[in-house]
């Protein structure tokens, strides 16, 4: 099971063991603010793990904590083994993959020269990326500064899966995008969480409900809820915690 | 006319050393934020360990031997800057005041050290003949140096162009500049090519150093010399558009126009001895009333 949170109990040593993703009161303030207040939750491999919750819950700030770029407090396992205090690149390079919220494409260098920087091993995937990605191939000398919105974000999921990494964390890939490119995204993550396992940050309910198996729910820098995403469809716990109406 | 031409030259000659102080200061800058006021000090210990080479020569050693001191101006500037990245400016990652604050104090260290080792007056750089010389067309006379310093300018920036738009290390180098963190979301170690473009840069500063004294100061080198050098050097920086190698470019030549041009006509016919220097500051001030993020731009390369 995916997305168990709070306490830990006597088997969470074995649950740890076989986690793509295992972090335990990870806490962080900024300038007095309690960003993130001890939130622990597991994602197991294989499958897709929603974080959702209101803006400023803390989603975002999770996942730069899990790749270090925030210097939150806590224990980070992959895959078993603590990463905690590990430079944000040595993580990445042991088998994390990241998507930043705003995709963070390098927009003065071409197509082709985001996914060459990405490369980190000797077979880059260029096959299974203009596979899923096909638009990328076309554009691959186009600067990446001057693609869409939606092409930027295929560019920034094409770039964490040039490499065999066990586990993405991918950032609201739906955010910005027009209705028709939404769509296209969805699509193309359904291919793409057969590749590895995926925590995604996502505000859209439709897009969660689509994509995910499990999901953490997020509120005021805390695990406030994880189970199946069919929990989804409780619309008091959404109401109450996501503070919107999921309507019929 | 012949002057004038000649005085043009010149003016390049002094602008392509400049923009080879500007190049470094605007890589280092360009992916780190740090204003590195400590590049002085490695075109002066680039400039004096050409020169104590040099003594070791007989007659300047011709010109494979000018080349060494090139060489070994360049590899000096370069070890010192990439081990002052490494002792200290690597520990305080995340602290740009901090890291400011300690390449002047390394500064401030070196050229004390210098002062101490070498005494403050200036010593003498053996150089080939040919170099102190000039050539003639026609009616025109134009100093040697001038060419090799003309050269070196454009050999560096070609040099650099290519290496940032053909090698790994340039293309890290290039999206660092416009995004750090995404950089090592993406398992690249930054803090190398932190380390690489401090010595890139320190190589760059430590050839001025050598050239500036051969073409420009009778092949006298001076403990202060680098400090002179780098305040234009910034001044270029930041006309060119901080962290922008073309923009350097246009503007060390632009630079080294005016202060030339204006030190001939105004300085020396009119006896105003600063008057080179002080337009170079009036040209500062209306370029950034006109476009403060400078000619090419904040961060486009």
């Amino acid at each position: 099971m995916a997305g168990t949170a709070g306490r830990r109990g006597a088997g969470a040593a074995s649950l740890d063991a076989a986690a793509a993703l295992a972090v335990e009161d990870l806490s962080l303030s900024i300038a007095g603010s309690r960003i993130l207040d001890g939130v622990s939750f597991t994602v197991a491999k294989g499958g897709v793990t929603a974080l959702i919750g209101r803006n400023g819950a803390g989603k975002t700030t999770t996942l730069r904590s899990v790749i270090g770029l925030e210097h939150a407090t806590g224990s980070v396992r992959v895959a078993g083994v603590e990463v905690a205090g590990w430079p944000t690149f040595r993580r990445i390079r042991f088998g994390i993959g990241y998507v930043p919220e705003d995709r963070d494409v390098f927009s003065h260098l071409t197509v082709k020269e985001n996914l060459q920087l990405a490369e980190s091993g000797t077979n880059p995937r260029y096959d299974l990326v203009y596979q899923i990605f096909p638009e990328l191939a076309q554009r691959s000398q186009q600067a990446a500064g001057t693609l869409s919105g939606g092409q930027q974000q295929m560019l920034a999921i094409a770039r964490v899966l040039l490499n065999d990494k066990g586990l993405l964390l991918i950032d609201e890939p739906s955010k910005g995008l027009s209705p028709r490119f939404v769509g296209e995204m969805v699509e193309a993550l359904e291919k793409v969480r057969g590749e590895a396992t995926v925590v995604l940050v996502e505000q859209n309910i439709h897009v969660v409900k689509r994509l995910a198996g499990e999901l953490v729910i997020l509120d005021q820098g805390r695990v406030a809820h994880a189970g199946p995403v069919e929990d989804l469809d409780d619309p008091e716990l959404v109401r109450r915690l996501l503070g919107v109406s999921t309507g019929t | 006319m012949s002057t004038l031409i000649a005085i043009l030259i010149s003016g390049i000659a002094l602008g392509a050393i400049y923009f080879l102080v500007a190049s470094g200061l605007s890589l280092i800058y360009g992916l780190m934020d740090i204003l590195n006021f400590a590049h002085g000090a490695f075109l002066t210990i680039g400039a004096y360990a050409g020169l104590e080479l040099s003594l070791h020569l007989v007659n300047g050693g011709g010109l494979l031997g000018f080349l060494g001191l090139l060489v070994v101006a360049a590899a000096a500037g370069a070890v010192v800057a990439a081990v002052a990245e490494v002792l200290l400016i690597r520990p305080l990652y995340g602290r740009p005041v901090s890291q400011i604050l300690i390449t002047v104090g390394l500064d401030l260290v070196v050229v004390g050290l210098l002062l101490g080792v070498f005494g403050s007056d200036s010593r003498q750089i053996a150089v080939p003949v040919w170099l102190t010389g000039a050539t003639h067309v026609g009616s025109l006379s134009i100093p040697n140096g001038d060419f090799v310093g003309l050269a070196a300018g454009v050999l560096v920036y070609v040099g650099l162009g290519l290496f940032l738009k053909h090698t790994r290390f340039g293309l890290v180098i290039r999206a660092g500049a416009e995004n750090r963190d995404m950089v090592q979301a993406l398992g690249i170690d930054v803090s190398k090519a932190f380390t690489f473009v401090f010595g890139l840069g320190g190589a760059a500063a430590g050839l001025a150093g050598l050239l500036y004294a051969v073409v420009f100061s009778g092949s006298l080198v001076g403990p202060t010399q680098g400090d002179q050098l780098l305040i234009f050097a910034f001044i270029v920086v930041v006309i060119g558009g901080l962290g922008s190698i073309r923009g350097s470019a246009i503007a060390g030549i632009v630079v080294g126009l005016v202060q030339v041009v204006s030190q001939f006509y105004l300085g020396s016919k009119s006896g105003w001895a600063e008057a080179g220097d002080i337009s170079v500051v009036i040209l500062l001030a209306l370029v950034l009333s006109l476009r403060p993020s400078g000619l090419a731009g904040a961060r486009e390369r």
